[in-house]
């Protein structure tokens, strides 16, 4: 019987703990997809982050370093110094990347370590149970925003990719979305070219993925998904900001 | 039994900091216990620079000299006003005339005023005021021997500079001879 | 090899590079510039990497990496910096990663100061950083010392997969003392690192460096075979000196610098007829409690001389377990005991007991 479908070998066999209809799973498959076709995976290390993908060591099937909040991209560039010749890579939530990890992301950013983030935009503090993230758009209901998120008391919502594209040491910036799979076939094609950006030694790579997060947006996979696409596309538009050759 | 804690003192680019290792480095050459320690932090941006030396016969405890210096060497006037207080009682102090105008207000202290900038234009090269300040301090107090100075000398000097060995012992012997004149 | 003069903050530099570190990650704060300066200039020159961090929360967290990596690493900071690697610390020690921390400490509280101090010694012994862990911390009296140690700081970090801590003060950092490198050879075993993560080469399963434990459980076996761990560095790895301990009425107990102006105000003691000993800790942690059951029968009280307002006197008086009144001496803010002072309370103390 001939193989109609098979399960990419960069994930291991663990059950993922994430909520149904989160979108973590379709990234977490899409980097270890990325892995295995650019044919890496035994030459990588991953570094997982503090949120709801604190766990994603146990997923991916190889090397992993778990960091602490934020620090990802820090931990990431020890290992990076130590063994140049790898595929090194932080997996990042917004709380951790875009709040409590700015000056790694950046500084990461600024030195052009070559190494690969994916930042998971979902808007939201999801392990924690829904706080407010600096990515939380306006209006939009957390539990530490329960009124919704004002101008007045929280700024506007901050663009990570928009910023981190003015930074000369960032190589590769592109934001993209999950909620089609002609988005994700496009995901896909970003991570792709982000890790082969590290593998050319171009400078630091940032793909920010737009994802939901249903449990603490309270809706159902389907919604939430209309939802990205009605808000959160609109803020945080999406296409490439950076690429290698390319100077804006 | 030598017990030696000696303030350099001046501005920076005085070289205050490497008469003190010289002091330290012949110590050392001569197995004598030896500690150098600079003054750091904003103090040092003001442009002074100041540093303690230790030479004893028994091992150092604190290298940090508070109020019981037995000799300081001073090149600059703020250093004079900072330090004298500093000396033990009839210790001794050895100030720069040439930028000193002022005498010591302490009167127990052996005060000794050495022209050293006027000395070493003389010699032809400002920079060795400070050796011309070492060769009075040296053959003041005996800390150590000059023969040790220059040995030192030599190995912080090394080849690049081996030119400058020549008028620096110049300088410390003309600094010799203005304290028996 | 001759003797060389060389400052503090080098020195440690090169005994670091000499006992085969390759990476250093640090952040400028005084009074330790001149290692990270030092370690700019002397690490490419060994086919190692320096670098400068955005800040010391980021310094240790590439060390953290960086030692999960296999490497042979080290950081460097001063006490407001060692209290921002805190929480790096403690994921190093969950982690169980080698790695050496120098902190050349400095006074505080804040800000503090830039002078020389010892107000770190509950930072440093009580672990800053959140959970039940423990480093191995040195804290060598001088230059030579410092040096001598390093080779063992580093040894010991791998053999225990432990961060080990080496604690000067400004003094340490900042002077100048003769110095010889001699050559050492490890007492330790040093076992194969088949732990780091450099890759699968899909040869093998993950390798992944991690302090999270969700099931309480396994948390607490993870928390009971590191507390072994810990045990083992209290039965194996307590260093100590005792010093003139025969016939004392007092003993002081002082480490780092301080144990040195000590030392120079019991010579000067006994030259007046009174007989005082010194306990010097070597190891902060573990403590060396053993050494007090030297302590002879002609001791009246324990006398604990500190750059602090009085940290180390709650061990002295663990380890004394009530056989001896536990006084303290001490200055802080960057003042420096003096011998006078040291003697003016030994008498005061020899007085009163008569």
């Amino acid at each position: 019987m001939a193989v109609v479908f098979q399960k990419t070998k960069g994930l291991t066999d663990k059950e993922t703990h994430y909520c149904p209809g989160c979108t973590h799973g379709i990234i977490h498959r899409l980097v270890a997809e990325v892995l295995e076709e650019l044919d890496v995976l035994g030459d990588t290390i991953g570094v997982a982050p503090v949120g709801c993908s604190v766990l994603a060591y146990d997923y991916f099937n190889c090397d992993m370093q778990e960091a602490s909040h934020g620090r990802a991209p820090a931990v990431a560039t020890g290992i990076k110094r130590v063994q140049p010749d790898k595929v090194v890579f932080t997996y990042q939530g917004d709380g951790d990347l875009a709040s409590i990890g700015t000056a790694e992301i950046v500084h990461v950013a600024h030195r052009g370590e070559k190494i690969t983030t994916i930042f998971v935009n979902n808007a939201i503090y999801g392990m924690t149970g829904g706080q407010m993230a600096p990515t939380t758009l306006i209006g939009q209901r957390a539990t530490t925003a329960p009124l919704g998120r004002t101008v007045e008391h929280s700024g506007m919502p901050l663009r990570v990719s928009e910023m981190l594209a003015t930074i000369d040491g960032a190589a590769f910036v592109e934001r993209v979305s999950v909620d089609t799979p002609a988005n994700i076939r496009k995901t896909k094609k970003a991570i792709k070219e982000a890790f082969q950006c590290q593998i050319d030694r171009k400078g630091f790579s940032i793909v920010e993925v737009l994802s939901t997060c249903p449990t603490n947006w309270g809706m159902t996979p389907i919604d939430a998904l209309k939802w990205l696409a009605d808000n959160l596309i609109p803020y945080y538009p999406i296409g490439n900001f950076r690429r290698p050759g390319e100077e804006k | 039994m030598l017990n030696e804690r000696v303030i350099c003192a001046g501005f920076g680019g005085q070289g205050v900091m490497l008469m003190g290792q010289l002091i330290s480095y012949a110590g050392m050459i001569e197995g004598k216990e030896v500690s150098w320690l600079p003054s750091y932090g904003p103090e040092m941006r003001g442009g002074t620079a100041n540093c303690s030396v230790m030479v004893s016969e028994r091992p150092i405890g604190s290298p940090v000299i508070t109020d019981d210096a037995t000799v300081a060497i001073v090149m600059n006037l703020p250093s004079l006003d900072k330090f004298e207080q500093d000396i033990i009682n009839e210790g001794k102090i050895i100030i720069n005339s040439s930028l000193i105008e002022k005498k010591t207000s302490r009167a127990d202290l052996k005060a000794y005023y050495v022209p050293a900038n006027e000395i070493a234009v003389e010699l032809g090269n400002p920079r060795v005021a400070n050796m011309v300040m070492l060769g009075a301090f040296l053959e003041l107090t005996k800390t150590v021997g000059t023969d040790s100075v220059m040995m030192a000398l030599k190995k912080i000097f090394g080849e690049s500079k081996a030119h400058l060995m020549a008028i620096n012992e110049e300088a410390m012997k003309r600094g010799a001879a203005s304290i028996n004149g | 090899m001759a003797k060389v003069l060389m400052k503090g903050n080098e020195a440690i530099g090169a005994a670091a590079i000499k006992a085969g570190c390759k990476y250093f990650f640090g952040y400028p704060i005084t009074p330790q510039n001149e290692l990270p300066e030092y370690m700019s200039r002397e690490m490419p020159k060994v086919g190692g990497v320096f670098l400068q961090a955005e800040s010391e929360v980021s310094a240790i967290n590439m060390v953290y990496g960086a030692s999960g990596a296999g490497a042979r690493v080290m950081t460097s900071s001063s006490s407001p910096g060692i209290a921002l690697k805190q929480e790096g610390i403690t994921y190093i020690a969950g982690a169980e990663l080698p790695c050496v921390i120098v902190n050349i400490v400095r006074g505080g509280p804040g800000l503090g100061g830039i002078q020389p101090a010892q107000s770190d010694y509950n930072q440093v012994t009580r672990g800053g950083g959140n959970g039940d862990y423990k480093l191995l911390v040195y804290a060598p009296a001088n230059l030579q010392e410092m040096v001598d140690l390093m080779q063992e700081a580093f040894d010991a970090a791998d053999y225990y997969r432990n961060p080990v801590m080496m604690v000067g003060d400004g003094m340490i950092g900042q002077m100048m003392e003769p110095i010889e490198f001699k050559e050492s050879k490890s007492r330790f075993e040093l076992p194969l690192k088949d732990w780091v993560t450099t890759g699968t080469k899909e040869a093998r399963k993950p390798n992944i460096i991690n302090s999270l434990f969700l099931d309480p459980a396994e948390l607490e076996n993870h928390n009971i075979r590191l507390q072994a761990k810990y045990d083992a560095m209290k039965e194996n790895e307590v260093k100590y000196e005792a010093y003139n301990l025969e016939n004392a009425e007092i003993v002081i107990v002082a480490y780092g610098t301080t144990s040195r102006i000590v030392r120079n105000a019991i010579i000067d003691l006994k030259e007046q007829g009174i007989n005082v000993g010194l306990i010097r800790p070597i190891t902060l942690w573990p403590f060396p409690e053993k050494a007090f059951d030297l302590i002879p029968d002609s001791c009246k009280s324990v006398l604990s001389v500190e750059m602090s307002m009085g940290q180390m006197i709650d061990d002295i008086k663990i380890a004394s377990n009530g056989r001896w009144p536990v006084h303290f001496y001490g200055r802080s803010g960057g003042m420096i005991p003096t011998p006078e002072g040291i003697i003016g309370k030994v008498k005061e103390l020899v007085g009163g007991a008569k």
